[in-house]
C-alpha cells in the first residue's frame, strides 16, 4: 500500500483568550491523528461542538492549528509560507454546509465560479468561462445560470453551485462540511448522489463531515467518530456499523430510528449534553456520559489503538465489552 | 483530471429558474430608491442646483467678483436678480460661485474621508487582534476630541483657502465611517463565501476589493450623501468664523458671514437670506437622498 494521501498527526487546536479578552482556553481539538488514502472518502461524525468543522478547516489551513502536522501528498501544509500555500490551495477545496451563506449575494454565478481561477491566475477570460460552464454542467445546472445571481436559486441548486465552485480549480481533495444537512430530504439524496458520482468520476479524495450516520454509511469508506475534540473510534464503514467497538459509537448507532419494534427495546440513550470544551472531563472525555465507565476511566486518556485486525481503532480501555 | 459532461444515468431533476434574467442587488436597491417620494424630491432639488452651479458662467452675465459701482447694496432687480452686496458685486453670481466652492469642498473632503475611513476600517478588521485593538483605540481618541475645538486648531494650523478647508473637514469626519466599515468587515470576514475565497488562495487585496468593498457599498453611499450635507455645513461654519474660504473668494459660509453686521442683517436681507436659504435647501435635499439610499440598501426592506 502506498503512502496515504493526507496524513494528520497530533492535530491540536486551542482557542486561547487574547490580550483584549478574557475567558478559558477552549480545547476544540486534542491530539487528532488520522490518514486518508488517495481516492478514499472518510466520514467524520460527531455531535454539534465535537470539532468536526474545526478539523475540516484546519486540514485546509483555513484555521491555524495550535500544533500538529498535516501532510498533504507529502507536503506539510502547516509549515508552508504564503506563496506556496496559495499554490497548494488549488489542490484542496471546501464545500460548505449552508448554501445560503456560502455564495456572495453581490456576485453573479459566473463571477463566483471563476473567482478561484481568477485568484490563481489560471487561463484567459474565455478559458475561465469555459471551465466554469463545464463545472455547471458537471453539477447538472443549465449554462444560463452563469449570468444570474445566487438569490435566484433554490437551496439545492445553490448547493450545486457551491460544489461547482469547489470543482473549477480541479482539486484532488475536497472537504465537504455537512453538504446536505441544510437541505430537505428529497434534495439531500440528489446532492449525495451527485457528490458520490463526482467523487468516483474525478477520483477525488474526500473528507465528508456529517452528523447523519445513514448518509455517512452510504458514501464513506472509513468513518471517524469524534467526541469533544477527540477521536473515539476509527473503522471501515461496514465494520463500524456491523460491530461498533466504542460505547459512544454504540449509543450513536442505537439512536438511528428503526422500524423494528424489538430493536427499540435495546436502545441506549445518552443522558445529558456534551460537556464544555472549555472544561473537559479528565481522563476519557466521554466517561461522564458513558454507560460502562469505570473509576479508572478518569485516570488515563485512553489511546487510540487497534482492537481487531480489520483496521478498527478505538479509544476505550474497556476491552471486555466488545 | 478534467471535468467531463454529466452522466445521463443521474436523474436530471434540476429545473432551471424560468423567466428573464433578473437584476442584481444594486439595481434592486436603486429601484427602491426611485420609489421613495422624499428621495425623488431631494433629487429634484439637488440636480437643478448642481446644474446651475456648474454651468452658471455660460448663462449668467456677471462674474462673482465683478464690481458694479452703480449697484452698491441694491436690492433684487431685473439686472441683479438677487441684488448686490456692499461693494457692488452680484449676489446671484456669488451665490452660484459659492455653491461651486461649497460643493467642491464637500465632495472632495467626503471622498478623502471615505478613503481614509475605509482603509482604517479594513486594516483594523483584517489586521489581526493586536492591530485592531491599537487602531481602534486611536480612532476612539480621534472621536473624543471636541469637534469644534479640533476644527479650529486644525484650521488655524492649516490656514484658509480651499485645500486646507478640504483637509480639515476630511480629517474630522473619517472615524465614524471607519468604525462602521470595521464592523461590517469583521462580520464579512467570517462569512462562508469569504472563507471560500481564502480557501482558493485569495490575498488581502482580493478580499478587500472583491468582497469587502462591494459589501460596504451601502454604508459608503449613505455615509457619503449624509456627510456631504454635513461637510457643507462645516464649511459654512468654518467660513463664517473666518477660517474656511477667505474673501474675496465666495462660499455660502462666508456670504453668511456678512450677516454679522447689524446693518446688513436689518437693511440688506437679500445679501444673507439667499445663501442661507440655498444652504438649508441643499442640505435638506441631500439628507432626503441619503435617507432614501439608506432605506433602499437596507436588506430588510427587500421584503416589500
Amino acid at each position: 500500500m502506498d503512502a496515504p494521501f493526507l496524513t494528520v498527526r497530533n492535530l491540536t487546536k486551542h482557542f486561547a483568550p487574547t490580550a483584549f479578552s478574557r475567558g478559558p482556553v477552549v480545547r476544540a481539538l486534542d491530539d487528532i491523528s488520522f490518514d486518508i488514502a488517495r481516492g478514499q472518502v472518510v466520514g467524520l461524525v460527531g455531535e454539534s461542538g465535537s470539532g468536526k468543522t474545526t478539523i475540516g478547516r484546519s486540514v485546509l489551513r483555513l484555521i491555524e492549528p495550535t500544533s500538529g502536522e498535516i501532510r498533504f501528498d507529502g507536503v506539510d501544509i502547516t509549515k508552508l509560507s504564503a506563496g506556496p500555500l496559495v499554490r497548494q490551495r488549488r489542490k484542496m477545496q471546501y464545500i460548505f454546509q449552508d448554501p445560503f451563506a456560502s455564495l456572495s449575494p453581490r456576485m453573479t454565478i459566473g463571477q463566483i465560479l471563476t473567482e478561484g481561477l481568477d485568484i490563481q491566475g489560471i487561463g484567459s477570460r474565455r478559458e475561465r468561462r469555459a471551465k466554469a460552464e463545464r463545472a455547471l454542467a458537471a453539477v447538472e445546472l443549465p449554462v444560463d445560470a452563469y449570468d444570474r445571481y445566487a438569490h435566484e436559486f433554490s437551496g439545492g441548486q445553490r448547493q450545486r453551485i457551491g460544489i461547482a465552485r469547489a470543482l473549477t480549480l480541479e482539486p484532488e481533495f475536497i472537504v465537504a462540511d455537512e453538504p446536505v444537512s441544510a437541505l430537505d430530504v428529497s434534495i439531500q439524496a440528489q446532492i449525495i448522489n451527485l457528490l458520490r458520482d463526482l467523487q468516483v468520476r474525478l477520483g477525488l479524495t474526500m473528507l465528508f463531515i456529517s452528523h447523519d450516520l445513514a448518509v455517512v454509511e452510504y458514501i464513506c469508506d472509513t468513518v471517524i467518530v469524534l467526541y469533544l475534540g477527540r477521536i473515539m473510534e476509527v473503522a471501515p464503514a461496514a465494520a463500524l456499523y456491523a460491530r461498533p467497538q466504542h460505547p459512544y459509537t454504540r449509543a450513536l448507532l442505537s439512536a438511528i430510528p428503526s422500524l423494528d419494534p424489538l430493536a427499540r427495546q435495546g436502545r441506549q440513550v445518552l443522558k445529558g449534553d456534551i460537556p464544555s470544551p472549555a472544561n473537559p472531563p479528565t481522563g476519557c472525555v466521554f466517561r461522564t456520559r458513558c454507560p460502562v465507565a469505570l473509576d479508572a476511566c478518569a485516570g488515563i486518556v485512553p489511546p487510540l489503538r487497534a482492537t481487531t485486525s480489520d483496521g478498527h481503532l478505538k479509544a476505550c480501555i474497556r476491552d471486555d465489552i466488545a | 483530471m478534467t471535468i467531463t459532461a454529466p452522466d445521463p444515468a443521474i436523474d436530471p431533476t434540476v429545473v432551471p429558474t424560468a423567466g428573464p434574467q433578473t437584476k442584481g442587488p444594486v439595481r434592486r436597491a436603486l429601484d427602491r430608491f426611485f420609489d421613495n417620494r422624499a428621495a425623488r424630491a431631494g433629487l429634484l432639488i439637488v440636480v437643478p442646483i448642481l446644474l446651475a452651479v456648474s454651468t452658471y458662467s455660460l448663462w449668467w452675465p456677471f462674474s462673482p467678483n465683478a464690481i458694479d459701482l452703480r449697484a452698491i447694496n441694491k436690492g433684487p432687480s431685473a439686472i441683479h436678480w438677487l441684488g448686490s452686496d456692499g461693494v457692488g458685486r452680484d449676489v446671484m453670481a456669488r451665490l452660484l460661485q459659492g455653491g461651486r466652492i461649497s460643493l467642491l469642498v464637500a465632495v472632495c473632503s467626503v471622498a478623502i474621508s471615505i478613503v481614509i475611513g475605509f482603509l482604517v476600517g479594513a486594516v483594523a478588521s483584517f489586521g489581526g487582534r493586536l492591530v485592531d485593538g491599537t487602531v481602534m483605540r486611536f480612532v476612539d481618541l480621534a472621536m473624543t476630541l471636541p469637534p469644534v475645538i479640533f476644527l479650529l486648531v486644525l484650521a488655524s494650523i492649516a490656514g484658509t483657502g480651499i485645500a486646507p478647508t478640504i483637509l480639515v473637514i476630511s480629517l474630522l469626519s473619517w472615524p465614524v465611517l471607519s468604525r462602521m466599515v470595521r464592523a461590517r468587515l469583521l462580520e464579512l470576514r467570517e462569512r462562508d463565501f469569504v472563507v471560500a475565497a481564502r480557501g482558493m488562495g485569495a490575498g488581502l487585496p482580493h478580499l478587500l476589493f472583491r468582497h469587502g468593498l462591494p459589501n460596504c457599498i451601502d454604508i459608503l453611499v449613505v455615509y457619503a450623501t449624509l456627510q456631504i450635507a454635513n461637510a457643507i455645513l462645516l464649511e459654512a461654519g468654518l467660513s463664517f468664523l473666518g477660517l474656511g474660504i477667505a474673501p474675496p473668494e465666495a462660499s455660502w459660509g462666508n456670504m453668511l458671514n456678512l450677516a454679522r453686521s447689524t446693518v446688513v442683517l436689518e437693511q440688506y436681507p437679500w445679501q444673507w437670506m439667499f445663501p442661507g436659504a440655498v444652504l438649508v435647501l441643499t442640505v435638506l435635499a441631500i439628507n432626503f437622498i441619503g435617507d432614501g439610499l439608506r432605506d433602499a440598501f437596507d436588506p430588510r426592506s427587500d421584503l416589500n
